[in-house]
């Protein structure tokens, strides 16, 4: 390499350093062209109907995914105030408390268990809710989710509090201020931003999960009855629909995907501009 | 002056009592530090108890069919449980991602974190993370409806035109196969390689970089030459954790491989993996012993993906000093 001429040098230098701008390029037009289609198939499919009435039986348009939004929404929901609250003690367990084998342990085991694939986490909800009860539910993809979402929050949340100066606390703790109180009202206060960024994003990650619901969910055509039933929800209408051979069907499959695909995207914004440091929830 | 010695013993008396109020009414304290124990153990629990339920409930499928479980015929009606043809196909899907994504992947870090500028890497870096934000199930009716025709009409007719020659390249294109699942895998970890290997990268200390450049390096040379060896074992973790993500993805690779249990080199042909398995034919699952296979597959999933995992956190917090917070 040194033998080389120096304007082949700067020559591969200009020639590599375009190329690794062109993978940067070519991501964002990947971007593009996902998003272009999902637009320009999904559109179509959102009217007044699609948001208010329940999916309709094959030949018969005009039908919704009402339904799968409320369920979508209360799955979600139940699954976040599981795992927010368990998850925000964990992190502030980490950044305060966390030395040792048990803070680095669970470090290292929420990490771990960012990166399992849901499947093997609906296959354990299934496992262990649905063939004990023999039904599928709500509850059941609530637990999945929650248990998706538990270690983003954790590392959020230990990131966030760590930012937080401990002198702050330990101002309040001199004054006589029991540590809980110093902790939730001096400390969480000022690292709240990140949290609920971390808890945004736990959530944004959650709402396209699919395939812990086939597990547990299950889907329906009808409106929820209850926690204990099987439930629909808009991931499960994009892989049921969008695999089905009808036409009306696949149209509302797309209005689905724009949905979440707008849905998550804005939830990502809105994290990442509450709270603009770079937090990776891989 | 017995006053003042009054007021004194008050004033100690009231610190002692203000100290023995807090010794005595920790309670808060006590149920506060409980709960935080608690939640962290609660972690760790979880991790345990997704490992022993899925144990047990595949545990009638592992007495039963033992190691035959790594046999090539899948039969589930006439009582064959073979998995090779899956790990098959997660090794072509996840080695074609990985061979996609990586190179683009450190590219697209390599740019972000050592060229552009902070105004410029900032908004595309979040461009880069959206596109792992999109749900996998999206990707999936994307890659059904708009990627597996565009293989079917010119990818892959283009590919073959040049490669022809290859076994890989050879045979009748459907569009479904293992070429749509690796693409569409590769474009998901993207995003986990760039956003690691980035990170890892702004972790190399800058007199690396100094050292190089006053060498009389230019840009390129001085990342391939000093950043990329020191950052080697951080951009091997990401690229790891992307395999990670690879070999566990069900729902997209489940629209686009075609659900085909085969083992044959062409990537045209439909193949299956260990995670488009369950996903694909669970709820038409009858029998015990076939849910039990099926909960199998997601133990072998939850133990790859384990191992993989402390692999690459290891390599990872190795070079960016994660793990020693």
């Amino acid at each position: 390499m040194g033998l080389k001429s120096p304007s082949f040098r700067k020559f591969w230098n200009v020639f590599m350093i375009l190329i690794s701008a062109l993978c940067c390029v070519v991501c964002g037009i990947v971007l593009a062209i996902v998003v272009a289609f999902v637009i320009s198939k999904g559109y179509k499919a959102l009217n007044w109907n699609f948001f208010t009435k329940l999916p309709l039986p094959v030949g018969m348009s005009g039908g919704g995914v009402a339904n799968a939004i409320v369920g979508s929404i209360e799955i979600v929901l139940m699954a976040s105030l599981l795992a927010v609250p368990i998850g925000v003690l964990a992190g502030i367990y980490l950044a305060l408390f966390g030395r040792g084998h048990l803070a680095a342990n669970v470090r290292f085991f929420s990490d771990v268990l960012t990166g399992m694939p849901s499947i093997a986490i609906g296959i354990f909800a299934y496992s262990l809710i649905v063939i004990p009860t023999g039904h599928f539910s709500a509850y059941s993809a609530a637990i999945a989710l929650a248990v998706i979402m538990l270690p983003i929050v954790v590392r959020t949340t230990e990131e966030a509090v760590r930012l937080v100066p401990g002198v702050i606390r330990e101002g309040a703790l001199a004054l006589g201020i029991p540590a809980w109180k110093s902790t939730l009202l001096v400390t969480v206060p000022v690292a709240r931003a990140g949290i609920v960024t971390g808890a945004l994003l736990s959530v944004a990650r959650v709402t396209g999960e699919s395939a812990p619901l086939l597990f547990t969910a299950f889907g329906s055509q009808f409106w929820t009855k209850g926690f204990s039933s099987p439930i629909a929800a808009l991931p499960l209408v994009i892989f049921i629909n969008g695999i089905s051979p009808y036409p009306d069907w696949q149209q509302l499959a797309w209005g689905c995907a724009l949905v979440l695909v707008v849905l998550v995207f804005a939830l990502n914004l809105i994290a990442r501009l509450a709270f603009s440091r770079r937090v990776s929830a891989n | 002056m017995s006053q003042e010695t009054a007021e004194l013993i008050t004033a100690t008396a009231g610190v002692g009592t203000r100290t023995v109020r807090q010794r005595t009414s920790p309670a808060g304290d006590r149920v506060f530090m409980f709960l935080l124990y608690g939640s962290a153990w609660f972690v760790l629990a979880i991790v345990a108890a997704l490992f022993l339920v899925l144990l047990q409930r595949s545990w009638p499928a592992i007495q039963t069919i033992g190691l035959g479980v790594f046999t090539t015929l899948w039969d589930p009606g006439g009582g064959h449980f073979g998995v090779l043809t899956f790990i098959y196909g997660t090794i072509v899907t996840s080695a074609i991602a990985l061979i996609i994504a990586g190179p683009v992947g450190i590219g697209a870090a390599l740019f972000l974190a050592e060229l552009a500028p902070k105004r410029l890497a900032t908004p595309v870096a979040m461009l880069i993370e959206l596109l792992a934000a999109v749900p996998s199930v999206v990707y999936g009716i994307w890659g059904l409806f708009v990627m597996v025709p565009a293989i079917r009409v010119y990818i892959g007719p283009a590919l073959q035109h040049v490669f022809g020659f290859l076994p890989l390249f050879q045979g009748p294109i459907y569009g479904v196969g293992m070429l749509a699942g690796g693409l569409i895998l590769s474009i998901m970890v993207v995003p986990t390689v760039a956003a690691i290997s980035r990170d890892v990268f702004e972790a190399v200390p800058n007199d690396q970089r100094e050292g190089m450049l006053a060498l009389g390096s230019t840009k390129w040379e001085m990342m391939t030459k000093s950043v990329l060896p020191y950052a080697r074992s951080g951009v091997i973790g990401a690229l790891v954790l992307g395999l990670g993500r690879a070999l566990g993805e069900a729902m997209a690779v489940v629209m686009v491989i075609g659900n085909k249990p085969q083992i044959v080199a062409s990537l045209f042909q439909p193949a299956y993996t260990m995670a488009a398995v369950p996903a694909n034919e669970f709820s038409e699952a009858t029998g015990k012993l076939y849910i039990s296979v099926l909960i199998e597959i997601g133990l072998l999933l939850f133990i790859v993906s384990l191992l993989v995992n402390m692999c690459a956190r290891f390599l990872v917090w190795n070079a960016s000093g994660r793990g020693r917070r």
